[in-house]
């Protein structure tokens, strides 16, 4: 068992999930209720990562985390070294690529709030903000869970997208996945299976917590 | 310059929903928009409140502008002081009785809320049930909690959309009576959304007769229906024309 290739993948799943709560909230409450030109385009374009192969993805964000490109010369000017086979670069990798994740569950959940609710709070004399704390969040929460949930059990199991921009660099870009594949070159059956298994166990809670919570939502709103 | 108490409400728009709309409503008033389906009457009230915008139109509530298109005039619905009770109630429904109504005292101080709301709520004959939500209501207690709520906000108009529909005959007619003597605490104009024109009749002091986005004929309900003046109101009272 490879701790601290398990510790990196908590770390990387805590991180990418601190990042994605607001961008998540914000943009799945502005998705649900904003009618705009190019809403399904705008969608389109965040469900991306669900359908691209991880590898080509990887591909796309080594080129654009390289020297070659703006924003790698950018980031390397600002921070002194490259964001590629670095932790930030890696974690940038997995907020984008868990953008539709922790999303679309938080757009389903705001959706699921009746329009006349929301009319009937600012009718009440609730400001925008207060709508956000007092109606929308308490009644969302469900879809925000999950969303949170989903992307940190996809952060944990994520592994082309790792490979092809973080490399395998212990204690910096090493997740567990990572060593699972590593360990099975090494002919290591033992440590992949014990990973294999912490990693199932855990997605499995995950999953768990999500079904539970989503059963939640129908008694909250119903 | 002064504007006049009272409501005064003037809409007009081609599109999307073409709307020709001028009517006013008194102090103590209360005023009925009748018409059938898809006649413009929600619409009419939404634009009062600020949740939809006409083309132009201006609405003058309790000596305040709410809107004024040509002078670009357009307080958002939570700067609005509205009470409505919608058609489906909308109550908040992760909130109990009480929280409803406390939530629309925003305006109160944090510490006269809660005994403001739980007297509201007992004007409405629910004590006992302030800790219910609203899944656990009946169909008329919902519509009481509703009503609470938009009074809590100490609304300079009362709008109701089709208050009574969902509920049965006996029900309704308890709350007939509740508005009635309501109405006797309350001077504020009082607009009440229907398409039964008997409940209009037993309940209000004016009537207004909407077509197809337009205000046909206003007056009181004895005048409008022994004598409407046109086939147009007749058919859209569906009484007869002689």
């Amino acid at each position: 068992m490879e701790w601290s290739a398990l510790a990196l993948s908590l770390r990387l799943g805590a991180f990418t999930v601190l990042i994605l709560l607001p961008l998540g909230i914000l943009a799945g409450r502005a998705l649900a209720f904003a009618r705009f030109r190019g809403k399904a385009l705008v969608e389109a374009l965040l469900a991306m990562p669900l359908v691209l192969p991880p590898t080509v993805l990887g591909y796309y964000l080594l080129v654009a985390f390289g020297a070659g490109a703006p924003l790698g010369r950018l980031w390397q000017a600002l921070v002194g070294h490259s964001l590629l086979f670095s932790f930030s670069g890696l974690l940038a990798a997995s907020v984008l690529v868990n953008v539709p994740f922790a999303i679309q569950p938080m757009q389903r959940g705001f959706e699921a709030i009746g329009a006349d609710v929301r009319e009937a709070a600012a009718c009440s004399g609730l400001s925008p903000w207060r709508v956000l704390w007092a109606i929308d969040l308490p009644l969302a929460w469900p879809g925000i869970v999950t969303g949170a949930v989903l992307a940190f059990a996809h952060t944990l199991g994520e592994f082309g997208v790792v490979l092809m921009v973080g490399g395998n660099i212990p204690g910096e870009t090493r997740t567990i996945a990572v060593a699972i594949y590593d360990r099975v070159e090494a002919f290591d059956d033992h440590g992949a299976g014990a990973m294999s298994a912490l990693l199932l166990l855990i997605s499995l809670a995950a999953l768990a917590i999500v079904y539970a919570v989503s059963r939640r939502i129908g008694r909250v709103n119903g | 310059m002064a504007e006049p108490a009272g409501l005064h409400v003037r809409l007009s728009q081609d599109e999307p929903i073409p709307l020709t709309v001028e009517l006013s409503c008194s102090e103590g008033e209360m005023l009925a928009l009748v018409g059938p389906s898809g006649s413009g009457k929600t619409t009419i009230l939404r634009a009062i409140c600020g949740l939809y915008r006409p083309r132009h139109g201006r609405v003058v509530c309790g000596g305040a502008v709410w809107l004024d298109t040509s002078a670009r005039i357009d307080r958002p619905a939570h700067r609005r002081r509205v009470g409505l009770v919608f058609q489906t109630y909308a109550l908040f429904p992760h909130k109990s009785a009480l929280a409803n109504v406390v939530a629309a005292l925003g305006h109160l101080p944090a510490g006269q809320r809660v005994g403001r709301a739980q007297a509201l709520l007992a004007q409405m004959h629910l004590v006992g049930l302030e800790a219910r939500r609203p899944a656990e209501l009946s169909g008329g207690q919902q519509q009481r909690v509703a009503l609470a709520r938009a009074l809590a906000r100490d609304p300079a108009v009362l709008l109701l959309d089709e208050p009574f529909a969902a509920i049965d005959r006996r029900t309704r007619r308890k709350l007939h009576a509740d508005l009635a003597a309501l109405r006797q605490s309350l001077r504020i104009p009082i607009v009440l959304v229907t398409h039964d024109l008997s409940e209009a009749e037993a309940l209000c002091d004016r009537l207004c007769v909407l077509d197809a986005g337009q205000t046909l004929q206003c007056g009181p309900p004895a005048q409008v229906i022994g004598a409407p003046e046109s086939r147009r109101v007749a058919e859209a009272l569906d009484l007869p024309w002689a």
